[in-house]
């Protein structure tokens, strides 16, 4: 789950990271008053979640309250890559002397976080990585041992040669690794990492993603989600526990596991079709789950056929078959439905589905191919 | 001969009493696996389909035998159980539990390692040699005997690829999902190694998908250590980048992780890579020189 940045520096400030004062806003006479309480140079920022937002014109120096509320009425309901701004963030806006990357991510190689500091803060860390990647350190961190002092210091070294400046990065750093272990993070930065012409060290971004599967033990982060940038399909996929991407094509799919799905997708584009959306329903297969399934895909305009792929493992056939009939008989669908139902209890889903004037195919091939074509044939 | 499981293998089932660890108790010892003993803490003294129930694995161990142990636990207390399993001397833990938290799967795995036990998943459909054992939740029926491996990051699809083998007429020594979560015990490369060694295995099927490096590393490891020919299989050509694809590892991100790279890397390695599982079996064919 990935949170704002106001909810991430909120984290970061509670274990100690020196964060500029800020408030998060939602209408421009706020962001005044905030700008006022500050007092001198204040930057406005929206808060939606995508990467981007000073490009898109979401980030904002004024120089007075006056300036910072005019900023704010800009940016508020202005739409960066497809996303409303609802909040912006009016922050103390810090000198700049120097900005540096600090961040932790979760390394598969390394089954550990690793640590990425680099001194070229402030730009898309990402561009470096691809560039100059000698410009980062990494360091992996043993997730049982947790940071160790010295690789604190070691990190803060890399960024700046100053004592007094390492003496204050080095427990910003050990603060950062601290609140990602606390929060199950999957994703930690501070970018830029800001030094100021005094020498102070300040956090002026922050960025942290959360690990979905550990949100049960932190019901005050699972509470910083914001459906607003969620649209209607995708919430419901999520409360139902379905794995839903919208695409753009017309042939809408069901599928169950997540790599049958991508499979499922590439071959519909093989027998040259367009899937309209990636849909895992997970391992139960309840009736529940069908059927918010369909409604999903079928709110989609463009879905000429739906297809149900489903290769029962853990998933027993002959109760998708039931959940199936049981959906479609509480609310008949307005588009053409094709159908298989393969491995356990095969059998007796293909009874369930004759009884009811259905039938299965074989083979996934035969059912995308089918599918296409319907797709094509009322396109 | 197979990999990791034969008709050896004695089996412990954590959270036996549990909807799905009960289910598939009875479908594993169905298929001939040797379920000794289960665990469920607190229903010790209790006997689930004729296998007997103990509070620890500990006790498990001890009074039957396991050498291997396979988690249904819930999600919150997965590891830990997975823990208490490597702890107490099994060689292998299979963990069926979807949705680990990834701060946990990386303790588990370290404490594994530590004590030298294989650990597969978190995640994963778990491994089938068939006809001599099965420790997972896959459809045994499907499977037939024979001289190929599988190794995949998915679990429908490699029932699908499992499908088509059969379709093929070519059996399976050992069939194992290794899972789709970013921290996994098992990986690619120690299945390609064990499947190297195996007797009675002479092909392999790779069947990856989009995210991570995974099938790159597999593929740089084929080239320089695999005599016996591989043929692969890749999940997701068509998925935007940015967009995660249900599995949490599954997603193009920072222009790395696609389906194209993992093709390539594949490719320079000599394995042909189908573009559909029911291609699989005739690559197999060509490779095998049949």
């Amino acid at each position: 789950m990935k949170i704002h940045e106001y909810q991430a520096r909120t984290i970061l400030r509670g274990r100690g990271v020196p964060v500029p004062r800020f408030e998060v806003v939602t209408d421009p006479a706020e962001a005044r008053r905030v700008a006022e309480e500050i007092g001198g140079m204040v930057v406005v920022k929206a808060q939606v979640h995508v990467g981007g937002r000073g490009k898109a014109g979401g980030v904002k120096l004024a120089n007075t309250p006056e300036e910072a509320e005019q900023h704010a009425r800009n940016i508020l309901g202005m739409d960066i890559k497809g996303l409303t701004v609802h909040k912006v963030m009016v922050a103390h806006a810090v000198d700049i002397e120097r900005e540096y990357y600090v961040g932790i991510v979760v390394d598969r190689a390394t089954k550990g976080p690793v640590f990425m500091v680099s001194s070229e803060g402030g730009v898309d860390i990402e561009s470096v990585a691809a560039e100059t990647p000698e410009k980062i350190f990494k360091l992996p961190i043993d997730p049982v041992q947790g940071l160790t002092v010295s690789q604190a210091a070691q990190l803060a070294a890399h960024l700046d040669d100053r004592v007094e400046v390492v003496g204050q990065v080095a427990p910003v750093v050990t603060k950062l690794y601290n609140a990602f272990v606390a929060s199950d993070a999957s994703l930690a930065e501070i970018n830029p990492l800001v030094v100021s012409p005094d020498g102070k060290v300040w956090a002026v971004d922050a960025k942290m993603n959360i690990d979905d599967n550990a949100l049960f033990r932190h019901p005050e982060i699972a509470a910083m989600r914001d459906s607003a940038d969620e649209s209607d399909e995708l919430r419901k996929a999520r409360e139902m526990g379905l794995s839903f991407v919208k695409l753009d094509g017309n042939v809408g799919c069901v599928v169950n596991g997540a790599g049958l799905a991508m499979t499922t997708m590439d071959l519909i584009k093989f027998y040259g079709g367009e899937p309209a959306n990636f849909l895992d329903i997970g391992g139960s297969s309840s009736p529940e789950k069908v059927m918010t399934a369909f409604d999903i895909i079928t709110s989609d305009p463009n879905v000429r056929v739906i297809l149900l792929n489903i290769f029962g493992g853990i998933t027993r056939c002959d109760d998708v078959a039931e959940g199936l009939i049981e959906a479609l008989e509480a609310r008949p669908l307005s588009l053409p439905l094709v159908v298989r139902l393969t491995g356990t209890n095969e059998t007796r889903a293909r009874q369930i589905l004759a009884e009811h004037g259905m039938e299965s195919a074989q083979t996934m091939d035969e059912v995308v191919e089918k599918a296409v074509a319907m797709a094509r044939g009322q396109a | 001969m197979s990999i990791y499981i034969d008709e050896r293998t004695r089996v412990c089932v954590q959270g036996i009493t549990g909807r799905d660890g009960s289910f598939h108790t009875g479908a594993m010892i169905e298929y001939g696996t040797h379920v000794v003993s289960g665990v469920t803490p607190g229903k010790g003294g209790q006997t689930r389909g004729g296998v007997p129930v103990f509070n620890t694995v500990h006790e498990a161990v001890s009074e039957t035998g396991a050498n291997a142990t396979i988690v249904f636990v819930p999600a919150k207390f997965a590891a830990d159980a997975a823990i208490e399993a490597a702890e107490s001397g099994v060689e292998l833990v299979v963990v069926i539990t979807e949705g680990v938290p990834t701060l946990d799967a990386m303790r588990l795995y370290q404490r594994t390692k530590q004590l030298g036990v294989r650990l597969l998943g978190p995640n994963c459909p778990g491994l089938i040699s068939p006809g001599k054992a099965k420790l997972g939740i896959m459809p045994g029926a499907i499977h037939t005997r024979g001289k190929v491996g599988v190794v995949s990051r998915s679990g429908t699809l490699t029932y699908e690829v499992v499908d088509s083998l059969r379709r093929g007429g070519i059996g399976q020594s050992t069939v194992i999902g290794i899972g789709g979560d970013p921290i996994i015990g098992t990986t690619f490369i120690d299945t390609l190694e064990a499947f190297e060694k195996d007797e009675g295995t002479t092909a392999v099927v790779l069947i990856g998908e989009i995210g991570g490096t995974d099938e790159e590393q597999a593929a740089k490891f084929i080239k320089e250590h695999m005599s016996k020919p591989v043929v692969g299989f890749i999940a997701g050509r068509t998925a935007p980048p940015g967009r995660r694809m249900g599995h949490a590892g599954a997603i193009i991100a920072g222009g790395k992780g696609t389906a194209e790279d993992k093709i390539e890397a594949l490719s320079d390695a000599g394995v042909p890579v189908a573009d559909r599982p029911s291609e699989i079996p005739g690559l197999l064919r060509a490779t095998l020189g049949r």
